[in-house]
């Protein structure tokens, strides 16, 4: 059967697709500011930690039977509390590499000490780390799909704000603007949207969704708006693409969406960046 | 100006230091009068770039007052147009020249959403005061280094301040776009209030009313009362400053 015959016969299918479209909204739009603010490493300190959230709420559901310890809730709550312990860390003078190195480090050995704990883990911890789109369920379709309103709204409310602060953090300090607010409401929402991503493709490759798609379209806008929605639609073709291109072969979808965008930024890199862009005059 | 004017600053008897480092700024009064053009000079460290952050009200001082425009600086912040050193912009970003302009409309407790059609017109409008209408919708990243800083100005000027700060605007400028640059600077002198800090005092030397040499004190020079010799010995070398002489007073 083909992808798209399959496509209409199955629900799980379905399901996959629509997680990869809900997850590229948040990808476009936070990868955006991520990328122009160089914070790709807090993303991936923040992706490493949920996996702390994520044992934690696996180990409390089947060890202590706690039933409202939904791997998901549990991923959100560790994303949150890793980008305020970033916040509040590297506030204080302490080279900021070396504290995302720390949480990075600290969140996944959580994550691998609960894991442990619980029986059954290897499964778990291989979808965990490598994303398993296949296995979302439709109160997850739901959670990604707040979680992106919850980003939507904060950016379209605060854009010249996040703008402001991204292109030129001085001057907005100087303007009065409570960059620091902004910089930790920054960091949470790459928390959230760094949760809609390990849905898809897994914690290891999320960083590679949030920044590939955003950079390829960074050599196409203008502007920072154009960037995020052209990066969210070029998410989507990639985690499509990805699972289509995967499920004939059965290869794993994450790996293969990460593949198709790896492919495409180095192809884009390598043309000359004047063919590409055309500067309004 | 009368004397009983409002001058647009006025410190006293201020002492400032960052935590339990030596005092980065003791005993500074200064007083600058509406319309004037003043200039800030001194050596690297003197505490220049602490002073401009005193008067917008980022730093609060140890000691003693000041007034901007007759009101708290915090309270004066959305009357005050600032152009920070140019270095601190990202030359990567994508974004557009208005775009750039447009941040200087953004104050604490703007209300939510995108920039209203009002904020749009007045940095239409401040772009064809600089000069530069036909630059509203090119990439920042594209201009050159003289064009980035008129953008820069109009982002400062978009509020229509009653007082412009500027921090050193025209370093890695040629000569020529310097001149040109404080020329423009001299026009809009005519119903704002400048202070300038700068490490070359030659092309605005004949315009500038007031020169403030900032030495972890401050002295105030009229620039009336310096002569050629001085002038030279000012802007030569920032080394003259570290140990000018108090006689030129």
């Amino acid at each position: 059967m083909s992808f798209f015959h399959s496509l209409l016969a199955f629900p799980f299918l379905q399901h996959a697709l629509l997680a990869g479209i809900l997850a590229s909204i948040g990808a476009g739009v936070v990868g955006s500011l991520v990328v122009v603010r160089r914070t790709a490493s807090v993303a991936g300190a923040i992706a490493h930690c949920v996996l702390g959230g994520l044992g934690a709420a696996r180990y409390l559901q089947v060890v202590h039977h706690v039933s409202w310890a939904d791997p998901m809730a549990g991923a959100v709550i560790a994303a949150l509390i890793a980008a305020l312990v970033i916040s509040a860390t590297s506030r204080g003078g302490e080279r900021e590499d070396t504290v995302i190195a720390a949480i990075w480090a600290i969140g996944m050995a959580i994550g691998l000490l609960f894991i442990a704990a619980t029986p059954g883990y290897s499964q778990d911890l291989m979808s965990y780390l490598f994303g398993n789109i296949l296995l979302v369920r439709s109160i997850d379709l739901w959670i990604m799909g707040g979680l992106d309103v919850l980003v939507l709204v904060f950016v379209i409310a605060r854009f010249p704000e996040l703008q402001a602060l991204c292109f030129d953090e001085e001057y907005a300090r100087l303007r009065g603007l409570p960059t620091r607010h902004l910089s930790l409401m920054l960091h949470i929402l790459t928390a959230l949207t760094v949760v809609l991503l390990v849905s898809v493709v897994g914690i290891v490759l999320v960083i590679a969704l949030l920044t590939l798609p955003v950079a390829v379209a960074g050599r196409f806008s203008l502007t920072l708006k154009k960037m995020m929605i052209l990066g969210a639609l070029l998410s989507m073709i990639f985690t499509s693409g990805g699972l289509a291109l995967s499920f004939r072969p059965d290869l794993p979808a994450g790996a293969t969406t990460i593949l198709l965008a790896g492919f495409v930024y180095l192809i884009v890199r390598l043309i000359p960046a004047g063919i590409l862009v055309r500067r309004d005059r | 100006m009368t004397a009983n004017n409002i001058p647009a600053i006025e410190i006293q008897n201020l002492d400032f230091n960052y935590g339990s480092r030596e005092p980065t700024l003791t005993d500074v009064n200064l007083r600058i009068e509406e319309g004037e053009f003043a200039s800030i000079i001194g050596p690297n460290g003197g505490g220049k770039t602490t002073l401009l952050k005193l008067i917008l009200g980022v730093l609060e001082p140890r000691r003693g007052s000041i007034r901007v425009l007759g009101m708290e600086p915090k309270k004066a912040l959305p009357r005050i147009g600032v152009m920070p050193q140019h270095s601190s912009t990202d030359p990567l970003f994508p974004i557009r020249v208005i775009d750039v302009v447009l941040m200087g409309r953004l104050a604490p407790g703007r209300r939510a959403g995108p920039f209203r059609s009002k904020d749009r017109s007045e940095a239409e409008d401040v772009l064809g005061r600089v000069g530069i209408s036909h630059l509203a919708t090119r990439a920042f990243s594209d201009l050159s280094g003289g064009e980035r800083q008129r953008v820069l100005l109009a982002r400062a000027l978009v509020s229509r301040p009653r007082l412009l700060l500027l921090d050193e605007p025209e370093a890695g400028l040629d000569r020529k776009v310097e001149q040109e640059f404080f020329d423009l600077l001299h026009e809009l002198n005519r119903d704002t209030t400048i202070i300038l800090i700068s490490h070359d005092l030659g092309f605005v030397a004949s315009f500038v009313q007031t020169v403030i040499c900032v030495h972890n004190t401050v002295d105030v020079h009229p620039m009336s009362s310096l002569n050629g010799e001085m002038i030279q010995d000012l802007y030569g070398s920032d080394v003259h400053l570290v140990h000018h002489d108090r006689h030129v007073h």
